[in-house]
């Protein structure tokens, strides 16, 4: 699995309120939300973003609620995957549960800038920096996120199991 | 190698006589929690994967708390989905207007969570049970329908930091000051991952109220949970409350901890949390030259019955500066009636104060009482991040309720151990 597309680049700290304010979520409809992602940082994001594009951002990365809908609507908006130096521990479980990659990588997270053109190597964590012919280790996912991941997400997983 | 008190409990959950920090483990689920936002995405999860009953009609939770009673007809439909499910799913511990209340004050007071449990919520600030001796945590709407479906999930076994407490709190310093202070101390993700486990000779003096808001920051120090001991103070909460049996866990003399941090209580004084940032923290007296539009007082973190009564002693017989608006919001309808009962609603209304029914409402920026652009509140809720109050140019400071009633009454940050 590949994901290739540009950077939008965001700093230390971005958190659920910055990525879905929680005062649109009297809805759940992920189409409806995705409009509003990045909205209080970077309102435009949601006119630049293109499908297959990458973020990328610092420490932290979705802290705050427990929100779903923050993964989901970075995904409803045709991202690729999330590159961070580190992530919320609910944003990370939630992201793989709902099937966005990330990775946690602060050499690509401080090197690769907005803009730029960057693929991913999901099998190897692989990290490729076209613009600046760079090119980053991350480390693969564990063997029962890859699971999760193989089944289709979580929910798939769990019915698999109780088959067995 | 000894065990932490999650670890403890984890293992326990999870059928092993012994877990380390990093393993994976499948844990067995005390109670399940989700919200009227989080709960009817878990819903449409459940639904579409067709599971056709719950593990245990007594141990899912619901509680319509954020955007009830229902502020818009999106919040209706969303909250009667909810509400659909409940009645078909026979879900017994489902909580609506009328007898709901703000999830983390709610579950504790019921006696749904007790000590030893292994509790996840699709709600962030599910680690507030940790006050109770508790391991919970907060996770996502599909991990929340998985656990509503099979009773069990997969949990990574939390590294730790130890947070010894000792001495006492002086009068109008409380739990408050000591999250925010430590949140200060160690960074929005000072303990990312890992679990904070409070201890110490100081632990005594902390009330369960205090014990509560506490825990229920963890999560703002990027944690996975936080925890306390159980002790006469937890056993007296516990006693004739908790509707089964409890389990009391103990670190062992030789667990590991990454990190000892020392807290002395008695030199502590009230702490706001500057906006955007729960770490962005100074002593409340520095904020004499910043004035303020609004007051909060309420949410899971300080809406519990201490935390009116301190409003009460320090708003009673005064009024609320001019312009400042006041809003309190008393987080159960068991508190709510007790304020009722004891006349601090009456105080609070005489004071120019506006006191709700229980709600999330301003803390997520949802109703009641959001921000335009460029005020300032000072709130006793636990985020301060852009926009979660309102307009992306308004600012949020967290504080202690005798900080934020004080400063209701002089009409700019005020700390309150000055004011009287
Ligand atoms: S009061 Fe605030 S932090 Fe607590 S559950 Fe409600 S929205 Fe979340």
């Amino acid at each position: 699995m590949n994901a290739k597309g540009f950077v939008h680049k965001y700093p230390d700290n971005v958190d659920t309120d910055v990525i879905i304010p929680a005062r649109y979520l009297n809805t759940s409809d992920p189409k409806e939300l995705a409009a509003h992602c990045m909205e209080d940082i970077d309102t435009e994001f949601v006119k630049k973003v293109r499908p297959g594009d990458i973020m990328v951002a610092g420490f932290n990365f979705g802290c705050g609620s427990s929100r779903e809908h923050a993964p989901l609507v970075i995904k409803t908006c045709g991202v690729s995957c999330v590159i961070a130096k580190t992530f919320a521990r609910i944003f990370y479980r939630n992201a793989i549960n709902i099937g966005l990659p990330i990775l946690e990588c602060p050499a690509a997270a401080e090197a690769i800038q907005d803009g730029d053109e960057v693929s991913v190597d999901f099998d190897t964590g692989l990290i490729t920096n076209h613009t600046r012919n760079e090119s980053y280790q991350a480390e693969a996912f564990p063997p029962f996120i890859q699971e999760i991941i193989s089944a289709g997400g979580l929910m798939n997983s769990i019915k698999q199991q109780n088959k067995q | 190698m000894g065990m932490t008190m999650t670890q403890k409990i984890l293992a326990a959950h999870a059928g092993l006589d012994s877990v380390k920090a990093g393993q994976l483990i499948s844990a067995r689920l005390d109670q399940v929690l989700g919200n009227d936002i989080t709960g009817a995405v878990a819903v449409d999860v459940f639904r579409a994967q067709g599971f056709d009953h719950v593990f245990d009609k007594s141990r899912v939770n619901l509680v319509l708390d954020h955007f009830t009673p229902n502020k818009d007809i999106k919040a209706a439909q969303q909250s009667k989905k909810c509400r659909d499910f409940a009645r078909e799913f026979g879900i017994e511990n489902f909580f609506d207007v009328g007898d709901m209340g703000i999830e983390h004050a709610l579950l504790p007071e019921k006696g749904i969570v007790t000590a030893g449990d292994c509790v996840i919520g699709a709600d962030s600030h599910t680690c507030t049970y940790g006050a109770l001796g508790a391991f919970s945590t907060g996770v996502g709407s599909t991990d929340m329908a998985a656990g509503m479906a099979v009773g069990y999930t997969w949990f990574k076994v939390p590294a730790a930091i130890r947070v010894e407490l000792k001495g006492k709190l002086r009068p109008r310093v409380s739990g408050k000051d000591v999250i925010l202070y430590l949140i200060g101390q160690i960074g929005v993700d000072g303990a990312l991952y890992k679990s904070l486990e409070f201890q110490g000779e100081g632990v005594a003096a902390l009330s369960m109220d205090d014990r509560l808001c506490i825990c229920n920051m963890a999560i703002e120090a990027g944690a996975k949970n936080g925890i306390f001991p159980v002790d006469e103070t937890t056993i007296a909460y516990l006693t004739g409350r908790s509707r089964r049996p409890w389990t009391v866990y103990a670190a062992d003399p030789d667990a590991e901890y990454e990190q000892t941090i020392t807290i002395d209580l008695s030199a502590l004084e009230p702490q706001v949390a500057w906006p955007h940032l729960p770490e962005n923290t100074h002593p409340a007296r520095e904020g004499k030259e910043i004035p303020i539009d609004q007051v909060v007082i309420g949410s899971c973190t300080n809406g519990r019955l201490e935390d009116m009564q301190t409003a009460y002693e320090i708003l009673k017989g005064r009024h609320v500066a001019k312009g400042v608006r006041t809003i309190i919001i008393p987080a159960t309808q068991a508190i709510y009636k007790e304020c009722i009962r004891r006349g601090w609603l009456e105080a609070f209304v005489d004071a120019g104060c506006v006191v709700s029914t229980p709600t999330c409402g301003p803390c997520c920026g949802g109703y009641m009482g959001i921000l335009a652009e460029g005020e300032r509140c000072v709130s006793t809720t636990n985020r301060n991040f852009v926009g979660r109050m309102g307009h992306v140019k308004s600012e949020i400071y967290l504080a202690s309720p005798a900080t934020a009633a004080a400063s209701a009454f002089t009409g700019f940050i005020t700390d309150p151990t000055e004011a009287e």
